[in-house]
């Protein structure tokens, strides 16, 4: 029967037709798909070229000196970057020295102290913060937390602050509520989340054994988490503190809503600010003439490097720790 | 004598840590429910009818927040369906064509860049490549940002789901003859739905409240407009012009609109991460 059917000659014809087009279909598919991985290295090529084209006649003007040039005056057109990139920096300083202790302690609680029931829904809270959108921090800084601040906590930092030498600089009034402090605050709570769920899925990677073994000898919680967990997911850990890191040097809506907009570098944190995210965000629609604009895509071509290299060490952290677990 | 000092400090500092952890938990969640605390009650008092009936009101006059919603609703929408497409497509070749070529470590790489790379550079671009040779700010623009957007999230998610289908069930239907494309969109692609569809709710809730890439593709407008290549009004624009103006019919109507849109992002979240968890259960 099936010898017969194979000598049929149109049943292999039409047999060999759908064989065909099944191969053909195949390969399309099969070259669609890697076009389509492929367009996702072409976007971050374009973004590249497009910003570096669009940063051209500022960096043509002003050369290297637009990134320690403190100057930013639209009306006689000098631009300098530096006012934006050291608000950024020391914005996120103050959000990672806060959210790292802070998200390290939670994935504490959350993987070695906190009952079994209660661990998701904690969890879940906790990378809600995440899915706020910024805007909503931006509009909760200025309006409830900036207030709040100005009023109560920064006037008694001032006070009490200012017999100690080098404090007495940083936190120099007077209270304006917003400033770089309460934007870095502000970030710190936004990275908050993203600190604490790797944090939490790199001690999870600590193969029980080890745990056991430290708590079979005697040792505390404390000492087990700092002496076993700690040191066996450090990698882990140090990524998910740069992802966070990249996190706040992009962020923009919440910042400038609280920073204040100031393009001067102040010794205290407590003055106004401006980050890049937040000079590009406030000053790009409104800016006249090609070299003012062009200093803005320069600051975000200064923003979108100073990331990449971040966010690229952090993926490199995270995938060596990936790979001892495997 | 010794001993038991060395035990007493050793508990001591445990104590401490242990209340250091509660304390820092208690300080994420209390922040949570301060800031949706905060929307609530804010937010509610200016919620009526009349937010999704009638437009933005000049200043100094009641209004609603429609042609927001609608330009938000819009241009989410148009960037999930650029987006998604894409994202799946390099999700595919990932995971089943090519999961052991070299590109697809390059691509992982520079995709998870792109996923938590900043939203202002990627409006920068778009304002770039679109709003600058057009001569004029668009919905299209901000759709295209958006897109750009939502495609990592959902590569990321759909390779990691595809990579969780088990091989035994390529490998039956390789065996009764499938070609390799059937087999990942008749087989592989139904196993994976749920973690997939999982990755564009995710994708949504993140581009809906986003603002950055919105301010110079999309801008905004004060009426009512479904013309995509005309400046767009959209959500989270309209909170922040309203909010950090000195009116008080606009501040209010920012808070109402910053109260949607949280929990609407919150909703879609919390509805993907159930969808997620539903497909680990069974």
């Amino acid at each position: 029967m099936i010898h017969a059917a194979v000598h049929d000659e149109p049943e292999v014809h039409s047999r060999m037709a759908v064989l065909g087009r099944l191969r053909a279909s195949d390969t399309v598919f099969r070259i669609l798909t890697r076009a389509a991985a492929i367009a996702v290295l072409v976007i971050l090529g374009a973004v590249i070229l497009a910003l570096v084209e669009g940063s051209l006649p500022a960096l043509r003007a002003f050369g290297f000196g637009f990134l320690y040039h403190e100057q930013w005056n639209p009306v006689t057109e000098r631009f300098g970057a530096l006012a934006p990139i050291y608000g950024t920096i020391v914005t996120s300083l103050i959000a990672i020295l806060i959210a790292v202790p802070v998200g390290v302690m939670i994935a504490l609680f959350l993987t070695e102290l906190c009952p079994m029931w209660l661990r998701r829904p904690i969890g879940i809270a906790i990378e809600l913060l995440a899915g706020i959108p910024s805007i909503i921090y931006g509009i909760w800084g200025l309006f409830v937390f900036a207030p709040f601040l100005q009023q109560t906590v920064q006037p008694l930092l001032i006070d009490s602050l200012e017999p100690v030498p080098v404090l007495s600089t940083l936190f120099a009034g007077p209270p304006y509520g917003i400033g770089v402090l309460t934007a870095g605050l502000i970030l710190a709570i936004m990275v908050l989340p993203f600190i604490t769920s790797i944090s939490r899925d790199v001690f999870d990677t600590v193969p029980p054994v080890l745990k056991e073994a430290a708590y079979g000898v005697g040792c505390t919680t404390w000492e087990v988490f700092r002496h076993v967990v700690l040191p066996y997911t450090r990698v882990g850990v140090i990524g998910g503190i740069m992802l966070g890191l990249g996190r706040a040097l992009g962020e923009t809506m919440a910042v400038t809503f609280v920073i204040g907009n100031a393009h001067r570098i102040s010794g205290s944190i407590l003055a106004p600010g401006t980050t890049i995210s937040a000079t590009i965000a406030n000053e790009f629609t409104e800016a006249v003439g090609d070299l003012y604009t062009s200093s803005l895509i320069a600051l975000g071509l200064i923003l979108f490097v100073i990331t990449f290299l971040v966010l690229a060490a952090a993926r490199y952290l995270l995938a060596r720790i990936e790979r001892k677990v495997a | 004598m010794v001993m038991e000092k060395l035990y007493a400090r050793r508990r001591r500092r445990n104590g401490i840590a242990v209340a250091l952890a509660i304390a820092a938990t208690l300080v994420g969640l209390g922040w949570l429910a301060l800031i949706l605390g905060t929307l609530l009650w804010e937010g509610v008092s200016g919620l009526s009818l009349r937010v999704f009936t009638e437009m933005t009101p000049p200043p100094g006059s009641d209004g609603g927040l429609l042609n927001a919603i609608m330009g938000s609703l819009t241009m989410t929408l148009i960037g999930v369906l650029i987006g998604t497409p894409i994202g799946i497509l390099a999700g595919t070749f990932m995971a089943e064509y090519g999961r052991y070529e070299k590109l697809t470590g390059v691509v992982r790489f520079i995709n998870d860049i792109l996923l938590s790379a900043p939203s202002i550079v990627i409006g920068l671009f778009v304002y770039e490549i679109m709003v600058y040779p057009m001569g004029h700010f668009s919905g299209w623009a901000g759709a295209v940002a958006l897109a750009l957007l939502v495609i990592p999230v959902v590569v990321r998610t759909t390779e990691d789901m595809l990579l969780l289908v088990p091989n035994p069930l390529r490998e039956a239907a390789t065996a009764i003859g499938l070609p390799r494309a059937y087999v990942i969109r008749h087989v592989c692609y139904p196993a994976a739905r749920a973690g997939m569809l999982t990755g564009v709710l995710l994708a949504v809730a993140r581009i809906s409240g986003e603002t950055a890439p919105l301010l110079f593709t999309a801008l905004n407008n004060q009426f009512w407009s479904s013309n995509l290549n005309a400046p767009m009004a959209s959500l989270p624009t309209v909170i922040f012009q309203f909010a950090l103006s000195p009116y008080e019919e606009w501040q209010q109507l920012a808070w109402t609109g910053a109260l949607i849109i949280t929990f609407a992002v919150l909703a879609l979240s919390i509805g993907a991460r159930a969808l997620a968890a539903s497909r680990k259960m069974s």
